[in-house]
């Protein structure tokens, strides 16, 4: 007994002596991102197209599409998290929820035998204390490491080999508010992460952590001096109005930004060549609009930082002062685009704010912003000031009634992220279609405190549809096609080098489209909705798999696995209202799905037992 | 339970006989879900009015308390009333949409905070001293939904002198939300604005000397309330347990009045000492 015991501790001891394994400068990342089989990040790469060279399915085969095997995860919360496939095993996490909350699994990509499972302890404050979002968007992988992210703010280096925990480090405190639920990346070493949290007001940071022993290399905060946004000599911001000294102080009201939000969960992006990296901040909280006066920097604004020191680059807000919610925490697809006759390193943010930017990601600079959904909550985008001009007659104010706003506080669209294809050159971006009204004294109430806000309600835009997939066009600036779906498409998005795109709709369909022209190709029922990403890899016996996970939930899908009252339509801050019919289509569920190509003639022998 | 309902001395008597077993029938149960970090409403030592008002309930039920703990933040009805994990939430708005509520019990106000060696004497929302005293808040950040006197200032341009004290605090420290009339005690600011049963609470408490009076002059703000009645919330549907509840709260107003003038609560529409217990 105490031999064993004096074992654990030494085991626990050496697992923060991780340096002895010599620390790797080199990453093997960047060639696992060439190598078409795998699957190494949520994007796929750096550049976050979530595109794969694989061609073996096409919009010719593409109905031969079955199911190859299925594996639960066990835990009935929304499903968000991207599988990642290195060296033929396939690793997925699971919500916070369950008996073991963001249990990871180790699987073999091509049978879906279990190699290993790994579950983190979990603070025992933690239950009761985590509002919100429960969902994980997913792991990442390098050096035969795979990083998680737990909900109650610990990041953890895992052996790939034999799912052994190498080192923890705690990041953030949620007994006052904060959480993760982004998918950390990998870049030159360094583990990314930001929190999440804003609605219970955290200040929103992204964190550098050495991949080898878990120390924090840096952290830059959203608000705050430029010593805490870690902005320097070699900031430069394109446009005048983002000039000046500790704008994260002074464009709030006295000490507003101590608690500013700007909140980092969404997707990080990474160009090698400038050796930057690219994120957007979530919305200022948690003060009302008219007690935080001013452009409140720097939320709602995208960061280009050096990786090596976080330091800023340059900085561009999307939405000041914001007033609907709009976090512009969406992904950042780094393309290279020939416009006007130029080629252009671009950056293209789908916003939440209803307009598809296209920015110059050395300098900041935005090219172009076109609406790619009805929007009359602002008048669009000046790109002479590269500010977004506000709908006076749509501002939200308490007190007052405004009808019919578009789009709602979870934007156009929101955390799931787009696809784009170097073939097509077309963007594929799964998106809502819902508008809100925005109605005075609902009674409130948190921690024996009675309040009057605002009574938001959602429903579906014009057209009567809620959900839309559509492929964009940076460069002519238009929409290609569009695919209408009942309920807002909250999955993510796939297209490979076959011409066809993979996404879920939350009343449980997986469908593939013709990347071409949205024609519908093949879709498949499952046990319940979609919120997940789909990915595609190479399995050891050659074939390509298509994967996603099952189980609705997150912010729209609540309604369906959290019991929130469909009948009152401003539950789930108004989200309710546009997703109350939710319940008839789907319940909770758990479920990742494996998809590859039947035999030509609709044979497939491969779930009979080997001759 | 009907049957139970009409013999609650005999039911109690059975109930006293097996306290000390560890099986209790869940019908034997008053399933309540609480905060318990949340003084003065509830807490795990059931120290709370909520508290003493649950075993109030449960006597007359011929029950016993039983409790599931859950912060009381964003999910909180979603995570225990709406899970099925308890039958009743001790305090809630009347009319609250999310629950099923009972009859209010009790009505009080949002108020000021200062320090009575001050001599303020601060109660209307439009005194222009507000423009220069430092204020503490709640601060609960529900997508921009903050509590009523925030809003009020935001709209008189009172904004500088404004200070933000979370809600949800640091869930590690003992009642959170105390933070704010903890800063009108060592002078951190002038005056809190806070919801009344808190502030009256702790301002009993205070070491200082503090001084509580419910905010006036908030009729120009409109639709923002500063006065709320409070009720007990049920699960939708469940109008056999509302009905019972509302029984017991006509039958014992006087004494559930007295509950609350002793834990400080400033009761509105009826005549009280509003001067946190240092008149």
């Amino acid at each position: 007994m105490l031999v064993r015991r004096l074992a654990g501790s030494l085991t626990v001891v050496c697992a923060s002596c991780a340096f002895l394994t010599f620390a790797w400068a080199q990453t093997d990342l960047a060639s696992r991102m060439k190598d078409s089989g795998q699957w190494p990040m949520a994007a796929r790469d750096y550049a976050n197209t979530r595109y794969s060279e694989l061609d073996q399915i096409n919009a010719t085969n593409a109905s031969r599409l079955q199911l190859a095997w299925t594996f639960s995860v066990g835990a009935d919360r929304g499903q968000e998290a991207a599988p990642l496939v290195v060296d033929g095993t396939m690793y997925v996490v699971g919500p916070y929820a369950g008996p073991h909350p963001n249990r990871v699994f180790a699987l073999d990509a091509t049978t879906g035998e279990l190699k290993w499972s790994y579950a983190p302890k979990p603070e025992p404050a933690a239950a009761g204390v985590a509002c919100c979002d429960v969902v994980n968007r997913g792991l990442a992988f390098d050096n035969g490491k795979v990083f998680l992210n737990t909900l109650d703010n610990h990041t953890v280096g895992i052996d790939a080999k034999t799912g052994k925990e190498l080192w923890h480090t705690k990041l953030g405190e949620i007994n006052k508010g904060e959480t993760i639920t982004m998918a950390p990346i990998v870049v030159k070493g360094k583990i990314l992460v930001g929190n999440s949290g804003g609605e219970l007001g955290v200040r929103g940071w992204v964190t550098a952590l050495d991949e080898t022993t878990g120390a924090i290399a840096w952290r830059a905060y959203t608000t705050g001096p430029d010593k805490d946004v870690l902005i320097g000599d070699d900031f430069k911001p394109f446009y005048d109005n983002l000039k000046g000294a500790d704008l994260g102080v002074k464009t709030w009201p006295a000490d507003r930004w101590q608690v500013g939000g700007g909140t980092v969960w969404g997707w990080i992006s990474y160009d090698p060549d400038l050796n930057l990296i690219y994120y957007g901040t979530a919305n200022p909280s948690p003060w009302n609009a008219n007690q935080r006066s001013g452009d409140n920097l720097w939320s709602t604004s995208i960061f280009a930082r050096n990786p090596d020191t976080g330091q800023a680059k340059w900085a561009y807000q999307l939405n000041p002062h914001d007033l609907f919610d709009h976090d512009e925490i969406n992904e950042n697809v780094l393309v290279d685009l020939e416009l006007n006759g130029q080629l252009r390193k671009a950056l293209i943010h789908p916003g939440r704010n209803g307009y598809m930017y296209v920015m110059d990601r050395a300098t900041g600079e935005v090219i172009s912003a076109d609406a790619y959904e009805f929007v009359n909550a602002y008048k669009g985008v000046d790109l002479k000031t590269g500010k977004i001009i506000p709908n006076e007659e749509k501002t939200p104010l308490v007190g007052k009634t405004i009808e019919n706003i578009c789009p709602t506080a979870p934007g156009a669209k929101d955390w799931q992220p787009s696809a784009w294809s170097p073939r097509t050159k077309l963007l594929y971006v799964p998106h809502q279609h819902l508008c809100m009204n925005f109605k005075a004294s609902q009674v409130g109430y948190i921690a024996g405190t009675p309040y009057v806000g605002a009574d938001v309600d959602m429903y579906a835009g014009p057209g009567g549809y809620r959900g839309e997939f559509m492929a964009w066009d940076p460069i002519a600036r238009k929409k290609v096609w569009e695919i209408h779906e009942k309920l807002p498409v909250w999955s993510g998005a796939l297209v490979t080098a076959g011409d066809v795109a993979f996404y879920g709709t939350m009343d449980r369909l997986f469908k593939v489209v013709d990347a071409k022209d949205g024609h519908l190709l093949w879709q498949f029922r499952a046990g319940s909705g979609f919120i997940g990403q789909p990915i595609s890899y190479r399995g050891s016996d050659g074939q390509q798999y298509i994967a996603i996970l099952s189980g609705v939930g997150g912010w729209p899908g609540a309604v369906a696995n959290a019991q929130v009252d469909p009948r009152v339509r401003n539950g789930a801050l108004g989200f309710t209202g546009a997703t109350q019919d939710l319940p008839f289509y789907t319940a909770g569920g758990s479920e990742l799905l494996v998809f590859k190509l039947g035999g030509a003639n609709g044979e497939d022998t491969s779930h009979a037992p080997p001759k | 339970m009907h049957l139970r309902n009409n013999c609650p001395a005999v039911a109690l008597g059975i109930l006293i006989g097996l306290a000390t077993t560890a099986a209790i029938a869940s019908d034997g149960e008053l399933r309540v879900c609480a905060d318990p970090n949340n003084l003065p409403f509830s807490n795990r030592d059931e120290a709370g009015f909520e508290n003493k008002l649950a075993v109030m309930v449960s006597e007359h039920f011929g029950q016993r308390v039983s409790y599931t703990w859950w912060a009381q933040r964003r999910g909180f009805i979603r995570n225990t009333l709406k899970a099925g994990k308890c039958d009743v939430v001790m305090g809630v708005p009347a009319g609250y949409d999310l629950v099923e509520t009972t009859k209010p019990y009790y009505r009080s106000s949002y108020v000021f905070v200062t320090r009575q060696d001050q001599h303020l004497d601060l109660s209307s929302l439009l005194d222009p001293r507000l423009h220069h005293l430092v204020i503490g808040v709640h601060l609960i950040g529900d997508d921009g939904n903050n509590p009523p006197p925030a809003q009020a200032f935001g709209e008189q341009g009172i904004v500088e002198n404004v200070r933000g004290y979370s809600i949800y605090g640091d869930y590690r420290l003992a009642d959170p939300p105390a933070r704010l009339i903890e800063a009108v005690e060592n002078g951190t600011i002038d005056v809190a604005a806070a919801w009344g049963p808190l502030a009256g609470y702790f301002a009993q408490r205070s070491p200082v000397p503090l001084t509580v009076t419910p905010i006036q002059d908030y009729e120009r703000f409109a639709p923002q309330q500063f006065q709320f009645a409070i009720a007990m919330g049920v699960r939708k549907g469940n109008d056999a347990l509302r009905d019972r509840l509302n029984a017991f709260l006509e039958e014992h107003r006087s004494e559930i009045t007295s509950l609350l003038r002793g834990y400080g609560v400033p009761l509105v529409d009826q005549p009280v000492a509003l001067s946190g217990g240092h008149q």
